[in-house]
């Protein structure tokens, strides 16, 4: 007879099973669940005091939690503490040690494990030059950019090999330009390390752009987890519209319901909802950019009251009786303020959000 | 040129305040004779005790002092800090005469500090007057100059470091020793000057708590100008104090050096 072998857990899986955390009498975080599959970039996005720093440092342990689990590759961490976890954070600060050159600080971590020097140098140096950081390792912290830095920190953390890379806003200090390359090396860097990436970010872009999957959060709690174009295009509630920019949030009655559909009267307009939060009066979405504007004739038209050139689109505010609504065309179309347009809007491009 | 215009006061106080007074020292030492006296095995003694007693103070307030400071800037809320700063430099506010008397009442047979013992039915005898009581008030005079110039360098050090030393891999313990400290060196060699140096010349301590029993360079060299009238024997025992004080001094700075690359 043989025995089967165990099965493995996956390294690199996350499982945060219903963690709180107060701070004070602030509860910081509430009853937070998350899944996250080894491989992953997962994003938690949120503005500040949300709780996703916490979040973050309670998966790393630096903080403890007060109630639930934190399991890391299979492995319970909840009591574990942060030297012991195979988790390794980029600090939003970046946190370089100020007496250690660029190289020690990368070697920090080996260094603690007694790693001998020959694998210490082979290994500093590969992830070294995987950041494009070669040639920098005697410089002091105090002697080199905020790129550079902020690539010393990524390498310090990745020469470990961990089951999960934590970044807490590890771009918010670069400009805009800088931040944006960075993004795109992040990605690339995660995919050919297959290390799962956690990342904890207020911008909408770097979140949509980087992550698998994102985690919305809002007060302490995870307002949504979904793929970015699940986020984006079907928000579930009236703050995660807001928070990915949907111009257009209305309330409307509803004046027929299925068991998951209805139909919501706006006042100018009824629309058909797939899927319908429940109540009498209900939250309805739509993008800017899901509304089309033309001088044809149509059912719905508007009064054009306002033009804004953004460069990658123009806004224009269309007044219909007493609603606004936002519709963001392609810049090359002429609209003028006063134009008289009917808008064209795709049955399924409104979305019902909950409050 | 600019930079060492700016120099010139530091200049300045330096060769106004130690360095003419060292050649006074020297030109009132008369013939060579007084420093073939200093070979004596007496002085070799009492200097070799009078190091000691400061090397001593240096490490019991460095172990004493730098976890006070560590204390303050990472346990004590930061409303609090001020008022607990406080609490370490109030013993500053008073004369160290005051302050050495009231150890004298402290210790003294009869003192507080025997009553406290005698409740415990210890027989003990006055501790005034004894090596151990000019340790102590050595200790408790230099304190603060310890606590300090480590709490300030303790204070700059960002709290993210130490988290990032901990989510590296890094035990309390080894944070300590592998950031905390270096970081904190410049802190702890100030510390250090600041307590073994005035230990060196201690003069004060040991006359009222030590009942002048016991010599030391101190209070030997102020004897020299008084009960002893040898003038020329006490600048030259001053003189070489000084040069000794300046050579830990440039050991010291090596360290820093050392501590900061």
């Amino acid at each position: 007879m043989t025995l089967e072998p165990p099965l493995r857990p996956a390294r690199g899986s996350l499982s945060v099973e219903r963690v709180s955390r107060k701070r004070g009498e602030v509860q910081v975080l509430g009853d937070v669940s998350l899944e996250v599959v080894p491989g992953e970039f997962v994003t938690l996005l949120g503005p500040s005091g949300c709780g996703k720093t916490t979040l973050l440092r309670l998966i790393a342990g630096l903080d403890a939690v007060d109630a639930g689990r934190i399991v890391i590759s299979g492995n319970d961490m909840t009591m574990i503490p942060a030297h012991l976890r195979p988790v390794h954070t980029v600090f939003q600060s970046y946190a370089l040690f100020p007496h250690l050159s660029v190289f020690e600080n990368v070697a920090f971590g080996l260094r603690i494990r007694n790693r001998p020097e020959e694998e210490v140098r082979s290994r500093v140096a590969r992830v070294l030059a995987a950041v494009h950081l070669g040639g920098l390792d005697s410089r002091a912290p105090s002697e080199i950019s905020g790129g550079q830095g902020q690539r010393v920190a990524l390498a310090r953390a990745l020469v470990l090999e961990p089951d999960i890379l934590l970044l807490d806003e590890p771009l918010a200090a670069l400009d805009a330009q800088l931040r944006s390359a960075m993004r795109l090396e992040l990605v690339e860097l995660q995919r050919s390390l297959g290390i799962t990436f956690i990342l904890v970010t207020h911008d909408l872009e770097e979140a949509i752009e980087c992550s698998s999957r994102i985690a919305v959060m809002r007060a302490g709690q995870i307002a949504q987890y979904a793929a970015p174009r699940e986020i984006f295009e079907h928000p579930g509630s009236v703050y995660v519209a807001r928070l990915v920019g949907m111009e257009n949030i209305l309330e409307g009655r509803v004046v027929a319901r299925t068991e998951t559909t209805a139909r919501v009267d706006l006042g100018f307009i009824e629309v058909d909802l797939q899927e319908a939060p429940t109540g009498d009066s209900i939250h309805v979405g739509v993008h800017g950019e899901h509304i089309r504007l033309s001088r044809l004739g149509g059912p719905l038209e508007g009064t054009v009251t306002e033009v804004r050139y953004l460069g990658e689109a123009t806004r224009c505010r269309v007044r219909i009786g007493a609603a606004t609504l936002v519709a963001n065309v392609s810049p090359r179309e002429v609209v003028r303020a006063g134009d008289l347009v009917s808008l064209d809007i795709e049955a399924a491009s409104w979305v019902g959000l909950r409050p | 040129m600019k930079a060492l215009r700016l120099l010139v006061p530091a200049f300045a106080t330096l060769l106004l305040l130690f360095v003419i007074p060292q050649f006074l020292l020297l030109s009132r030492t008369g013939d060579a004779s007084v420093w073939w006296r200093l070979i004596d095995p007496l002085y070799a003694t009492i200097f070799g005790r009078t190091v000691a007693m400061a090397l001593g103070t240096t490490l019991v307030t460095l172990l004493v002092g730098f976890p006070v400071a560590w204390a303050l800037v990472r346990a004590v809320p930061e409303r609090w800090r001020g008022s607990f700063l406080l609490l370490v430099t109030l013993p500053l506010w008073t004369s160290v005469l005051v302050k050495l008397y009231a150890w004298v009442f402290l210790l003294r047979s009869g003192g507080l500090l025997s009553q406290f013992m005698s409740l415990f039915g210890s027989d003990s005898p006055s501790l005034l007057y004894t090596t151990t009581a000019v340790a102590l008030g050595q200790l408790y005079i230099e304190l603060p100059y310890m606590i300090l110039p480590i709490y300030a360098s303790l204070e700059r050090i960002d709290g993210s470091l130490i988290d990032a030393a901990q989510d590296l891999g890094a035990s309390p313990w080894t944070t300590l020793g592998r950031v905390v400290i270096p970081i904190a060196s410049p802190g702890i060699v100030a510390g250090s000057v600041l307590v073994f140096v005035p230990s060196l010349g201690s003069v004060l301590v040991p006359d009222l708590l030590g009942g002048a029993k016991t010599a030391w360079v101190g209070t030997l060299i102020t004897s020299q100008f008084g009960q002893a009238r040898d003038p020329a024997f006490g600048s030259a025992m001053a003189f070489t104090l000084s040069v000794l004080t300046l050579g830990t001094f440039l050991v010291f700075a090596r360290f820093l050096r050392k501590a900061q690359l």
